[in-house]
């Protein structure tokens, strides 16, 4: 028995979004009578951290604190229309809507502290602690909130604003089948150390290193966290889990979580991360979102590692200690590749 | 079928429902007592989150038939929090990013909870060996081992 040692490298371009079909996402804001805003939007919040992140976008660009800015979602019967939480598009889609609708509910607060303060709306800004001051006369001023009250009661004015954000559907060359349905790409690279136990099959993740170019990184806990979930599942995907071990035949085949395999606690891999931040120009303040790319370039790097530790190409998922010792024996044993420095 | 009445303290209060005989514990808690904090997951034992203290220790709600739970002390999540104040472990959980969707994270915070009561000092293999009965799909489980190693810190010459 030997235990084989080997790494792996994969990188990744992620479109964010697909625009096959336009990919539209709405977004509404409205203030309520105490100067607080709410933000509705049928995006769906499943852990990725999308009302913490649509919440600072609201916030930025109303120029309110995030402390007054709510979030609501997840209710397509009465929100505006959304297509979902897929394709990794959130951040950049509905983010997108809810710069241009926090944008028109800005503008129109400041028309009505304008009117309040007897002054044009363009020589006002927003302090960013719910306050709205005449430019270069600080005291001259009003809080959100009674411009909020003011409007509401007075003025019989809404603070409020609409947003669409749609990339233009794209069109397919009738002649070469060409086509561009994605405006804009995140990028990683990753690599894996492991090790292979040549008489069991076994595989044991040691190391992930990785970079990861996610645009601005609007949220940097929010990122992190994402990396870290995701390489797991990665992990998972590549080793573990299968719901059709035996393709065809389901009658061997998992049907609940004793069975189902994933990586527990203990099987944590130890991943240092690097995020590089290059703003796009046509995401919301330049954040893509990682979201699907955390878990797709694991795969392939832990498929190459194992290559590279015992030269078996294992090329149906999981990579099972079965799929392995069954390479092994067709090549006449382990054939390990070559090892760089420090690998 | 008649229901029977059991009584059991749920998070130091005296509480008395009627369940039917051979009804597990986690939906009599949900469904007679109100407490909606043990989620039920799988329902066969396999993934934890419905993990309640009885009498301290952690069990699987939806193992444990209701009638067991007569004049025990039972601890949810719920029970947690002093009013407004967040119990150290779940500052650590909020504080360390270790949720994301969230249903795994009551039957983690209870299973912490018990770890935590009898060994305040755990090592990291102790921390992963007490969740071990309880499945995160989300966070990849090193988040919510950090954050209990933390909340043992917090909670640092005092009872969990």
């Amino acid at each position: 028995m030997t235990i084989h040692h080997g790494r792996g490298f994969a990188c990744i371009n992620y479109p964010i979004g697909m625009n096959l079909g336009g990919d539209p996402a709405q977004a509404l804001v409205h203030s309520t009578p105490d100067g607080k805003f709410m933000v509705t939007l049928s995006a769906i919040d499943l852990g990725q951290g999308m009302k913490s992140v649509t919440r600072q976008i609201a916030a930025e660009a109303l120029g309110v604190p995030i402390e007054d800015v709510y979030v609501d979602t997840a209710d397509s019967d009465t929100g505006p229309h959304d297509m979902g939480s897929f394709a990794s598009r959130g951040t950049h889609r509905v983010g997108n809507a809810v710069i241009r609708a926090a944008s028109e509910a800005r503008a129109q607060m400041m028309e009505a502290a304008a009117e309040e303060l007897e002054v044009n709306a363009t020589d006002l800004d927003t302090d960013g602690l719910g306050n709205i001051q005449v430019k270069g006369a600080p005291t001259r001023s009003i809080t959100v909130a009674e411009t909020a009250i003011a409007a509401q009661f007075k003025q019989g004015r809404t603070l409020s604003g609409r947003g669409i954000f749609l990339i233009e559907p794209s069109g397919v060359d009738p002649d070469t089948g060409e086509m561009s349905p994605v405006t804009t790409y995140a990028h990683a690279a990753l690599i894996v150390d492991l090790c292979v136990d040549d008489e069991t099959g076994e595989v044991e993740v040691q190391k992930i290193n990785s970079a990861y170019e996610v645009g601005r990184a609007l949220n940097p806990k929010l990122v992190e966290q994402q990396l870290i979930g995701g390489a797991w599942m990665g992990i998972s995907h590549a080793l573990y889990e299968t719901t059709e071990p035996y393709y065809p035949d389901r009658s061997h085949g998992p049907n609940d979580f004793n069975t189902y395999l994933m990586p527990g606690p203990g099987e944590i891999v130890p991943h240092d991360i690097a995020v590089l931040e290059r703003p796009a120009a046509d995401a919301p303040y330049g954040g893509k979102g990682p979201g699907e790319m955390c878990a797709n370039p694991v795969l392939p790097a832990v498929a190459n590692a194992v290559y590279n530790a015992v030269g078996v190409r294992v090329d149906k998922l999981p990579i099972t200690p079965e799929k392995i010792l069954r390479g092994l024996q067709a090549n006449g044993g382990a054939r390990p590749g070559p090892r760089r420095p420090g690998a | 079928m008649a229901k029977r009445p059991i009584s059991f303290t749920l998070n130091g209060t005296e509480t008395g429902i009627f369940v039917n005989e051979g009804q597990n514990l986690l939906e009599a808690l949900r469904r007679e007592a109100g407490d909606l904090s043990p989620k039920f997951g799988c329902g066969q034992g396999t993934c934890g989150a419905c993990t309640i203290l009885i009498d301290g220790a952690p069990h699987l709600g939806c193992l444990t038939l209701a009638e067991a739970a007569q004049g025990r002390s039972i601890e949810t999540t719920s029970g947690l929090a002093d009013g407004p104040d967040l119990h150290p472990l779940q500052r650590a959980f909020m504080e360390g990013f270790a949720a994301q969707c969230g249903f795994c994270t009551s039957g983690m915070l209870m299973a912490a909870k018990a770890l935590l009561v009898t060994n305040p000092h755990p090592t990291r293999d102790e921390v992963i060996e007490a969740i071990s009965g309880n499945l995160c799909r989300c966070t990849g489980y090193e988040p919510i081992v950090d954050a209990i190693l933390d909340a043992a810190i917090r909670l640092q010459g005092r009872v969990a």
